[in-house]
């Protein structure tokens, strides 16, 4: 984090242009779904170097542990049974931050660097600046960010952007044993899954493919999907995400344009006391109260 | 303010101090809601006691003006239902702007446009309030869905402003119109005063028609 205070591309709330002197390489952490096992090793080695704990959920009768995402669990492993012309298939996706190139989250976001975006392509949240208002959940395509209950500032996946700033992998990647999970440059993570892609299609996944959604610019976490063209299968995940109109209105150009027509409203109303004088009562009027 | 002779009573205590409490939240309010608005106004949030405290103040001041702004709206609402009298006044604005009463029709206790103000500023305050209990992140937003959520936030930036547009306005003609101010200070305005802006409330209050 510290390290990393050079390379920032993006800060939430800033007009002005963030220290960007030095150039990094842009990353990606691949997940290609078709080797995973759902063993949720990543969600372990997550929680054990962040040192988050969650507390001991409850079974709901199926795979999903915990059920959704948490202030402490930054990453899930979500398992569908969906029905496809291959039968009954298990599609099991890793959760968790997309680490968009045009993130939702730091538009929305009002506080000064609560969110920054680093050059090489990480979004971090600040949680010492965040307010707690919980715009970035607002502003987030993928219903990632996690509002704390015990301190009211927002939590999700960093990348583990301080392991990345010394040279290592995320924990995630590090501790999967299927090497389903792998991290390096985005150039080097494209490669490989367009290696991943045609040996799937050669096994008979016709629609395989890289799941980069280019409606946020890119993701800096990409999957390998065995049915890139029905994303919304792996649990709902959308199929072209996007900041959206809404998010677009209310944090674009409107803002500053309303607070233009304010200041215009304040200088036309001195404009016409100067023009026009002050409304008084008429003198005739005067007289005729005066005894 | 003793009874005078020569004064008439605009408006009653309490509607006075109503009015006070309801500028007093709109301030507050408007100070920390435009934290939020744009980085320009970030540094707004001293005053406040810090972003975190901006943040978790400024709901418990809609509240608070909610309570307030209900009861202004119940003393005001049948003094301002707009008569065609009104209308017409309306049509006249602009000449009286440039100073010209003359062709201006005779205004009751409240004009056109004070009356038009205050439906604005209901109509405001009615998405204001719904649109804020949807962004309350700490207790509601998790009722919504996020699009409700995104939509109710432009709804309360969007509403935020006219409010305060409204209220600019509102401040420069009680500034303009001379000895306004004093009607919601201390509640006497003089009856030269009265004959002038709100001829026919004072023949109301006079029974005369002079």
């Amino acid at each position: 984090m510290s390290l990393q205070s050079l390379d920032i591309t993006r800060r939430s709330a800033t007009t002005t242009a963030s220290p960007g002197q030095r150039q990094t390489t842009e990353v990606a952490k691949l997940i290609d779904v078709t080797k995973c096992i759902g063993c949720k090793a990543c969600q372990v080695a997550c929680m054990e170097w962040n040192d988050t704990r969650d507390d001991i959920g409850e079974n709901h009768g199926v795979y999903d542990n915990p059920a959704d995402l948490t202030a402490n669990s930054w990453t899930v492993m979500r398992y569908a049974e969906v029905e496809t012309d291959r039968g009954l298939e298990w599609l099991i996706r890793k959760d968790g931050c997309m680490h968009c190139a045009e993130p939702g989250c730091l538009k929305a976001c009002p506080a000064p660097g609560a969110i920054v975006q680093y050059r090489n392509g990480i979004v971090d949240f600040q949680e010492g600046n965040c307010i707690g208002c919980g715009y970035c959940i607002t502003g987030c395509p993928f219903n990632i960010p996690r509002l704390s209950k015990k301190d009211s500032k927002v939590y999700k996946c960093t990348l583990c952007s301080d392991r990345v700033a010394v040279g290592l992998e995320p924990a995630c990647v590090k501790t999967c044993p299927t090497g389903a999970i792998v991290f390096g440059s985005k150039e080097d993570m494209i490669r490989h899954a367009e290696e991943r892609i045609v040996d799937l299609k050669q096994r008979g996944y016709a629609k395989a493919g890289l799941y980069d959604p280019q409606g946020v610019g890119g993701t800096h976490v990409m999957y390998v999907l065995h049915h890139a063209d029905r994303p919304e299968m792996y649990c709902g995940l959308p199929k072209d995400p996007a900041i959206g109109p809404l998010v677009g209105v209310w944090k674009g150009a409107a803002k500053p344009v309303a607070s233009l027509a304010l200041g215009m409203i304040a200088v036309g109303a001195f404009a016409h006391y100067v023009a026009n004088g002050p409304n008084e009562v008429d003198e005739e009027n005067e007289k005729e109260h005066k005894e | 303010m003793k009874p005078d002779p020569d004064k008439l009573l605009r408006f009653t205590t309490a509607e006075r101090i109503n009015h006070w409490l309801v500028a007093l939240f709109f301030f507050l309010l408007a100070g920390s809601g435009l934290v939020f608005f744009h980085p320009f106004y970030y540094p707004f949030n001293q005053l406040f006691g810090g972003g975190t405290w901006t943040r978790i103040l400024h709901p418990f001041f809609g509240v608070a003006i909610l309570f307030f702004f209900t009861g202004m709206f119940f003393r005001f609402r049948k003094s301002s239902v707009l008569t065609p009298t009104d209308w017409e006044w309306l049509r006249h604005a602009k000449e009286l702007a440039r100073g010209d009463h003359r062709n201006l029709p005779e205004a009751g206790k409240l004009n056109g446009g004070q009356k038009l103000m205050f439906w604005s500023l209901v109509c405001c305050m009615v998405l204001l309030v719904l649109s804020g209990i949807v962004i309350w992140r700490a207790y509601f937003s998790f009722l919504f869905p996020v699009t409700v959520v995104r939509l109710a936030a432009v709804i309360h930036a969007a509403a935020g402003v006219v409010m305060i547009a409204l209220i600019m306005g509102h401040i420069y003609l009680a500034i303009w119109t001379k000895e306004s101010i004093g009607a919601m200070l201390h509640g006497w305005v003089r009856r030269a005063w009265a004959k002038q802006h709100h001829p026919a409330w004072f023949r109301e209050m006079t029974g005369r028609d002079e």
